[in-house]
């Protein structure tokens, strides 16, 4: 699903160069539920920003689904976020003057769904991620598992290929963070491929496989056994 | 998505609507910069147009291609005759006139007593005494100035030249001063200097004709000829040039025949006064049209000013929500949606403001005209702005909303969508 080469990545600050990632290279088969680990300003969280297609490597390939992604505009950029990916962040990014229903339907208006199908689609996933009867609530009124729920229940609205998690529960407390993966986990199970980031060993264990970034470099890729919640 | 489609779009809206509705103060303050523009500029030339309006009301009883002329004295000394002297215009005098500017159309001498010379007529009837001002007229004189008679009087007629009839039309504020309220003027005699004068008419005032007051009493010429003794003398000759003739330029040539008639050095310039409506309307018309133009002026600035305040106020709107801008990408907006998203919201915010201001501006004139339309003295009369002028400021407001609309557009644009989500 995704393949990744010799990827190298530096940021400029003034006369410094800062090379962020240092040649990372690896392969993520549908379906897996892959833990990107590492502390912070260990590079994990500009790998999963280029594999989001929000920022561009400057150096090595990256393939989803067989797409070369490379020498991208915005709108093809745009076009293939929508359609490839689902993201969810830390904190949680719903636009808060909709409501939940309106949240989850966004990327399907980008898509250019209608309307009608938009609204079906985006309550059926609400369904599944438990808060049906929390449609019409704007994100104000919702906990903080709840609102990330809705935003994993949106990043799965546009059925993209994979779903790319940028430490979900970092702004979660432990119970509430056991529900948000397990709620992950189950979309895993049905089959999607997802990516988490975190720098927590306890969230990483929860998923199938753990790769380990320290300074820009993989210094630890293995199979785990999965905590089922 | 293409473009025009997004435009037309029933969702586009409901995006631009939540996202101008979320935040309403904004909204609210942002709407009222331009609302003020577009009500100044409605308000102003509809004013400007009222005051024009105004002003034709105010000589449309008058010919505007007419002038008058009058002697005052003699500045040069010519032929013989000394400095200060007073040419003498005679009733001979018309027909010389006539036959040497022949754009003439109509020609009419008056005397007065109590305008130009002489006291004011001392008027009696029944117990009441009181003064009023007397014009000696030929009919012509209606050709020029029109004159409103009430129902059931008429104006002075040839019949009453020709038989010097002690006939007389009185103004009615005379007609308020002398009978009674049902009282029917028109068949009663009045005492004007002693001599028994019946009334034939009642004339209804109206502004802008020359010294004219609404207590005028106006006479037979050949009458007033006799009555005061006046012999050939003329006090001063209204005259009316052809509609195509410049009034102007028919001023001059009548002053220089004068000049040549009575012996008068052609370049004396104080001889004869003169004055014409041509003149003081384009004067006025200038006016009506400087006042049109400076309104169109000040409403624009103002309406550009109100734009611009669109502008400022969706920059730090769009800066306020750099993140949910970044999230939107994020999920798969193009920045082309983005732009579009954004410059909808400023043609939105712009028509709507334009179309309130539109509305505040036509209730403001309507009531002015209420309180001003029995004001007949006051020169506004039905303050309208011409559709063209409403049309051609939204297509500006439209315009400049695009184009104001794209600062912030770009600036939305320019931030990454890593960037945008970063910030906090």
């Amino acid at each position: 699903m995704i393949q990744i080469s010799n990827l190298h990545k530096s940021y400029k600050m003034g006369s410094n160069s800062l090379h962020v990632l240092k040649g990372i290279n690896f392969k993520i088969d549908e379906g897996e539920l892959v833990a990107i680990m590492g502390s912070s300003g260990s590079g994990k969280s500009t790998l999963l920003n280029i594999l989001g297609m929000l920022d561009i490597a400057d150096e090595g390939n990256y393939l989803l689904d067989n797409v070369l992604i490379k020498d991208l505009t915005e709108t093809t950029a745009a076009n293939y976020r929508n359609r490839f990916l689902g993201f969810v962040f830390q904190s949680f990014n719903l636009i808060n003057y909709k409501n939940a229903l309106e949240n989850v339907a966004l990327p399907l208006y980008y898509q250019g769904l209608r309307r009608k199908i938009r609204q079906q689609k985006a309550l059926e996933y609400l369904k599944k991620v438990g808060l049906l009867n929390w449609a019409k609530h704007l994100p104000s009124e919702l906990s903080g598992g709840q609102k990330q729920r809705v935003a994993i229940a949106r990043a799965m609205a546009s059925e993209p290929k994979v779903l790319l998690a940028d430490e979900p529960t970092g702004a979660l407390d432990s119970n509430t963070s056991r529900e948000v993966m397990s709620l992950i986990q189950k979309i895993n199970d049905e089959g999607k491929t997802i990516l988490v980031v975190t720098h927590e060993i306890d969230i990483a264990k929860m998923c199938k496989r753990i790769i380990t970034l320290k300074d820009g470099v993989i210094v630890e890729d293995k199979k785990t056994d999965q905590i089922l919640l | 998505m293409n473009n025009l489609k997004i435009i037309f779009d029933y969702d586009t809206w409901q995006e631009i609507f939540s996202s101008i509705a979320k935040n309403k103060t904004r909204t609210v303050v942002t709407v009222i910069g331009v609302l003020w523009g577009i009500f100044i500029y409605i308000t102003l030339s509809g004013s400007a147009k009222g005051l024009d309006n105004g002003f034709d009301r105010e000589f449309q009883d008058m010919a505007m291609n007419s002038m008058f002329v009058w002697p005052q004295s003699t500045s040069i000394p010519y032929a013989g005759f000394k400095i200060g002297r007073s040419p003498r215009l005679t009733i001979q005098n018309v027909k010389t006139l006539k036959q040497q500017v022949p754009e003439i159309e109509y020609i009419a001498p008056r005397n007065a007593r109590g305008v130009r010379s002489g006291p004011p007529a001392s008027v009696v009837y029944g117990d009441i005494l009181r003064t009023y001002n007397i014009y000696g007229d030929y009919p012509e004189y209606t050709e020029i100035s029109t004159k409103k008679i009430y129902k059931g009087g008429r104006f002075i007629n040839n019949s009453d030249i020709t038989n010097q009839r002690k006939v007389c039309v009185i103004g009615e504020r005379t007609k308020k001063e002398l009978f009674e309220e049902d009282d029917n003027a028109v068949g009663k005699f009045i005492r004007i200097d002693n001599v028994y004068f019946k009334v034939v008419g009642v004339h209804k005032y109206n502004p802008g004709g020359g010294f004219e007051t609404d207590g005028d009493i106006f006479i037979p010429f050949e009458t007033f000829r006799n009555l005061y003794n006046t012999g050939d003398k003329v006090n001063w000759f209204v005259i009316a040039a052809y509609d195509n003739a410049d009034v102007i330029a028919v001023e001059k040539k009548v002053k220089k025949a004068l000049k040549r008639i009575h012996n008068v050095s052609p370049d004396d310039e104080r001889a004869f006064g003169s004055f014409n409506l041509g003149e003081l309307f384009n004067r006025i018309k200038g006016f009506a049209d400087g006042m049109t133009f400076l309104s169109l002026v000040v409403g624009m600035a103002t309406i550009i000013a109100g734009v611009i305040g669109i502008g400022n106020i969706l920059l730090i709107s769009v800066k306020e929500r750099t993140k949910e801008l970044g999230v939107r990408r994020a999920l798969g907006a193009t920045p082309g949606e983005v732009r579009i998203q954004i410059v909808l919201e400023s043609i939105f915010l712009t028509l709507i403001a334009g179309v309130l201001g539109i509305i505040l501006g036509a209730v403001t004139l309507a009531t002015i005209n209420f309180f001003t339309q029995d004001l007949a003295d006051f020169p506004y009369t039905n303050p309208t702005v011409p559709t063209p002028l409403v049309l051609g400021a939204l297509l500006i407001m439209t315009v400049m909303g695009t184009l104001i609309g794209l600062i912030p557009a770009q600036r939305a644009v320019s931030i990454k969508p890593i960037d945008a989500l970063r910030e906090e």
